[in-house]
């Protein structure tokens, strides 16, 4: 077996000098940018978890950071970026099943996912701070 | 001995069978985690500034323990799969890729286990 000889690109970068941004395409990169933050996010909460079964003083050290208004920044992002890349997921799935993938559906449903992502995210912080 | 060439035989075997599993499997956490993702944001805004009492006692709740154990397989299966793409398509490095995917594997595991653990004591204690 020959090993392949050119370095090829993979998923070569096309945004930018060759292809003009779309909400389509943005949606897209922002999905997988969400999905990476994500995984650091799950660290937080894993660490939150593990501090509560650490005991109290251990969990009021880690609160004292998460109630900090970069905590509370860090959260809002968090909980964005969660109900972001779960709309657009939903989105994704319905085109894996072959439905939507006509321009103008892919358009609207862009678009349905920026807003409610937009409103599940302030009706969660609505609740957070009105209880 | 056979004298159709290796690309032949390829063809003729089509894929190693297993080759959709990653694409199913990261589809199928995908589904299980729309609930759990719902009901984890609004639970732990409605948390919000509690303090070690009240958490406490709502990750004891037996259901509520249940339903964090399989967010936590949930969640960190299907990141692991998605940075595992991510890994692979941007890491070009034969040798770099490997590591990458590697520490994220296991490093995934070991936080899983060890935030799953930490439900598990505070339910159990």
């Amino acid at each position: 077996m020959s090993k392949p000889t050119a370095s090829r690109p993979l998923s070569p970068f096309m945004i930018g000098p060759y292809y003009r941004p779309q909400l389509t395409s943005m949606l897209s990169i922002t999905h997988r940018a969400t999905g990476v933050a994500l995984s650091l996010g799950t660290l937080l909460l894993a660490g939150w978890l593990m501090a509560l079964a650490a005991g109290p003083q251990t969990f009021d050290a880690y609160a004292v950071h998460v109630g900090a208004w970069y905590g509370q920044l860090l959260l809002i992002g968090w909980s964005w970026a969660l109900l972001y890349h779960l709309c657009n997921g939903i989105r994704h799935l319905f085109w894996d099943a072959g439905y939507g993938l006509e321009i103008k559906t892919a358009y609207a449903s862009g678009y349905a996912v920026v807003a409610l992502s937009a409103l599940l995210t302030a009706a969660c912080w609505g609740l957070a701070y009105a209880l | 001995m056979s004298l159709r060439s290796p690309l032949g035989r390829a063809r003729g075997l089509g894929s190693a069978k297993d080759g959709v599993h990653h694409f199913w499997v990261q589809r199928l956490s995908a589904l299980a985690l729309i609930p759990l993702s719902l009901w984890l944001v609004f639970s732990l805004a409605q948390l919000s500034g509690s303090g070690f009492g009240p958490v406490a006692w709502w990750v004891s709740a037996p259901p509520v323990a249940v339903t964090l154990v399989l967010f936590i397989a949930a969640a960190f299966y299907h990141s692991s799969l998605g940075l595992q793409v991510v890994i692979e398509d941007y890491v070009a490095s034969e040798g770099r890729k490997l590591a990458l995917l590697v520490l994220v594997k296991f490093s995934h595991l070991l936080l899983a286990t060890g935030a799953i653990f930490a439900v598990l004591k505070v339910a159990l204690t």
